[in-house]
């Protein structure tokens, strides 16, 4: 065994995280970490590699006890490591990220030339050509910034390599181009921990998988042995009960609610048009980078549109900044919640009730009991995990967090909500939580346009689909049509089918 | 082009317009006499500034150096006095005390997990408490080797002085700018302002970079006081009040950002000139009363918040582009 951990346990003040976890890493396997959001996946990771110091346990690298107090420490026992949260530092340049630590020096002098040379080679092999290694890191998308990360991560294990979900902001390319390389590393005899919600993905690329639940160890076994209804039983402790198709099912549209008509912005999304009815869900489906996001952004002002016109039953809508669509009544949950979605040291309470505050205006402040309120009942619809709801956002898991930030927008009552990727990163069981809570809203007659990667997510929950290609709106498909294979169809138009995400 | 580096540009523009427009009104403004004494009199805060930069751009603030340059002053006054010491024995042991405090002040900011604000202020007051400890009166430096330091100059065409002082500040600049942009620890720095959570998690190791950043700031500090006792042949436990002040100003007129991460070594020298060349021109004017300095530093100070605050929406607003 390369590495084995045995009777760990980790307690945080009210929660106890890590409850006597064994796991255990061959060299040259892929090993996937399993389970709910808060589950414990995270927590593991940290002990192991010196970011939480443990209570109890015992950890084995090669035989030899090992008690790395500090990532730094942990490096230098061979094992590289991507946590779940932001990994990088967006005001240092790619190269100084990549090489952190290992510059290049002489007479303890960096090397410029050497250390961007050393960065290229260190890219390469990731189709991250177009970067410029010289440039800040927070210059280039997230998506961007993480494989840069995993690069890093790469580079510095010698032993172990951990993954905590290291896809939830890539696409279908990218996490191919990722999978290669953890597949080459596997050849060369690393130990690979894999952490990801995306169940496909773990069938793909794991030899074995661990599944934890409420901090307690539950399974080990070979991934090719275990069937994903009996995983999925494993993670949540209960059956999936599966969000009902919607698609046919579809209940009488709507009035029209909202009409956009010509919106464009230069250089990010060609001249659409959208009708929207009361409580409809409109799918909006394409590749990352094909102008969802984008689509998105200019709907809500993000980026205002540079032509177009916006109009409800009253009248012409400003969509010049976020303030005044939210003043319309539009909520957006963008997709990039990890960097500017919570504020860390807030309470699950105070950040659910932030945006319904902001737009009451602060001379108005919402009762406390109100507040407590509303966010037990987004703590108990959405299954956050948190011990109450005083709990600072920052010390959730990773999805729990994702939730808080779900419900904040869910709290502000939109009549037209924009969710981008609301599920990435949240287990399968909070997944199915999210699509009824979707229907639940629309009977009350919220209209939501939702963006997803995901075609079974988009096919479950919406009315009708609009693909999106090259910038453009491509082509709606409604009712009947909506499947799998015509909107793969309709994003492949033309195009080589490459990007179909999972 | 980096946005970052944009408001060194700025600093170096405002410069440049600004010695030019005195230029203009005072043509003697540009002689090696003024430029010389620009250096000389700034020597001290220049000094200060390069340890501020790197504080600054961790992220940090380092409120102690004014009261230490006093400590130093007096430390060297009276140890030369009360002493046989030879005043470059009396350099070492002052730059070792002032390191360690430096060192010290940083072990509790990361150690106990506090402000440095806090920290550094109540070193601030210890310093200046030490001082008074020492002397409460200006104690003259009589060592003939100070005389001879003061002697110690480069007479450069037009009858201008440049004195060692402008030396040991230029070259505490070279020296900063290559810790800062060109070393392991330079990196550091920068990484902790970016964040010191992710620069943990990246495996940078926060509490040595922390404890060697507030070290470096008071061996500069020290150094500075050096500088300060040979420009003014003194030391007196009341100099220097409120120069932790004018330090910062300058390293934020220089172009870094405030809350770290981000700027340039360089840039703190022009926020130096900068501040000096405002003060030349009040001299040369002749009617204008020298707390127009302070409301022109003020104005300068608010520009450059401004202009950053202006930049990093700019620079978010690529990256969406770019995402
Ligand atoms: N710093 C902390 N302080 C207090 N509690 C914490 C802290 N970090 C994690 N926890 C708690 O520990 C539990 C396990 O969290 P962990 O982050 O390991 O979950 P996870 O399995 O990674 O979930 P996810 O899939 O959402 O990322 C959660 O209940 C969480 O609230
Ligand atoms: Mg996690």
């Amino acid at each position: 065994m390369l590495l084995t951990v045995r009777d760990l346990t980790k307690t945080f003040p009210g929660t106890l995280a890590l409850d006597g976890v064994r796991f255990d890493l061959r060299a040259g396997e892929v090993h996937a970490l399993l389970g709910e959001n808060g589950a414990g996946k995270s927590t593991l990771i940290k002990c192991l590699t010196g970011v939480h110091l443990r209570d109890r346990g015992e950890i084995k690298l090669d035989g030899t006890p090992v008690s790395p107090t500090s990532t730094l420490e942990a490096q230098e026992l061979g094992i590289g490591t991507v946590y779940q949260e932001v990994n990088l530092l967006p005001n240092l340049t790619v190269a100084e990220n990549l090489t952190f630590g290992r510059q290049p020096t002489r007479f303890g002098m960096v090397s410029g030339r050497r250390m961007r040379a050393m960065a290229e080679e260190m890219l390469a092999g990731y189709g991250l050509d177009h970067v410029n290694v010289s440039r800040e890191l927070g210059s280039y998308s997230v998506a961007v910034q993480q494989i840069v990360a995993i690069a890093r991560a790469v580079a510095l294990s010698g032993k172990v390599l951990i993954l905590d979900e290291p896809t939830a902001s890539l696409d279908a390319r990218e996490t191919e181009t990722l999978f290669d390389v953890v597949r080459g590393l596997r050849e060369r005899g690393l130990g690979i921990v894999f952490i990801s919600h995306f169940l496909d993905q773990v069938y793909d690329l794991s030899d074995r998988l661990t599944v934890l639940r409420n901090g307690k160890h539950i399974i080990t076994a070979e991934t090719g042995g275990m069937e994903r209804l009996d995983l999925i039983h494993h993670m949540l402790g209960h059956e999936l009960e599966e969000a009902e198709h919607r698609g046919v099912a579809a209940r009488s549209r709507g009035a029209e609610l909202l009409r956009f008509e010509g919106i464009a912005r230069r250089g990010k999304v060609e001249p659409f048009d959208l009708t929207v009815h009361r409580g409809e869900v409109i799918g909006l489906a394409g590749l990352l980078g094909s102008g969802r996001t984008e689509t998105a952004d200019t709907l809500f002002g993000r980026t205002p549109p540079d032509q177009g016109t916006a109009r409800d039953d009253t009248g012409d809508i400003d969509l010049t900044t976020p303030r005044a669509a939210i003043a319309a009544g539009f909520g957006y949950a963008p997709e990039d919640r990890k960097t500017d979605g919570i504020v860390a040291e807030l309470s699950v309470r105070e950040n659910i009730a932030l945006a319904l505050q902001a737009r009451r205006g602060w001379a108005r402040p919402i009762p406390r009991h109100e507040q407590k309120a509303l966010a037990e009942d987004y703590i108990r619809r959405l299954d956050i995990r948190t011990s109450d709801a005083e709990k600072a956002v920052g010390d959730l898991s990773g999805g729990n967090q994702q939730k808080v930030v779900l419900a904040r927008w869910l709290a502000m009552n939109p009549r037209f909500l924009i969710l981008d990727e609301p599920t990435r990163g949240i287990d399968v069981g909070a997944h199915a939580e999210i699509l009824r809570l979707i229907g639940e809203l629309t009977d009350e007659g919220m209209s939501i346009l939702l963006i997803s990667s995901e075609f079974d997510e988009l096919i479950a929950a919406s009315d009708r689909v609009i693909v999106v290609r090259d910038r453009r709106h491509v082509s709606q498909l409604v009712g009947e049509e909506v499947e799998t294979d015509r909107i793969i169809r309709a994003i492949a138009d033309h195009a080589p089918v490459e990007g179909a995400a999972t | 082009m980096k946005t970052s580096a944009l408001p060194l540009y700025a600093t170096i523009a405002i410069f440049l317009i600004a010695y030019f427009l005195c230029y203009l009104q005072f043509p003697f403004m540009l002689s090696t006499r003024v430029i010389g004494n620009l250096l000389t009199d700034n020597a001290y805060l220049g000094i200060i500034a390069v340890g501020m930069t790197i504080v600054i751009l961790s992220g940090g603030i380092d409120l102690s150096v004014g009261s230490v340059i006093a400590f130093s002053g007096v430390f060297i006054a009276v140890l030369l006095r009360d002493t046989g010491l030879h005043p470059l024995a009396v350099f070492v042991l002052l730059l070792a005390v002032t390191t360690a405090f430096g060192a010290a002040m940083g072990a509790l900011i990361h150690g106990l997990d506090m402000p440095p604000f806090i920290v550094t202020l109540a070193g601030m007051f210890l310093a200046r408490g030490a001082a008074y400890m020492l002397t409460i009166d200006s104690v003259p430096i009589e060592a003939p080797f100070y005389d001879f330091l003061q002697d110690l100059y480069y007479k450069m065409p037009g009858g201008g002085r440049f004195t060692l002082i402008a030396v040991i500040m230029l070259l505490a600049v070279a020296g900063g700018m290559i810790l800062a942009h060109r070393t392991r620890f330079g990196t550091a720095v920068y990484a902790i302002g970016g964040g010191a959570h992710t620069a943990r998690l990246m495996g940078v190791a926060v509490g040595r970079t922390t404890v060697m950043i507030y070290a470096f700031s008071g061996f500069m500090a020290g150094l500075s006081g050096i500088v300060f006792s040979i420009y003014t042949g003194s030391g007196y436990p009341l100099a220097t009040v409120g120069t932790e002040l004018t330090a910062i100003a300058t390293v934020v007129i220089g172009g870094t950002l405030l809350t770290g991460g981000a700027g340039y070594v360089f840039g703190t020298l022009i926020g130096v000139l900068t501040m000096g060349l405002i003060q030349t021109y009040i001299v040369f004017d002749g009617s204008l009363s020298s707390w127009w300095t302070k409301i022109v530093i003020g104005g300068l100070l608010l520009l450059f918040i401004l202009l950053q605050k202006g930049l990093l929406s700019v620079g978010q607003r690529q990256q969406g582009e770019a995402g």
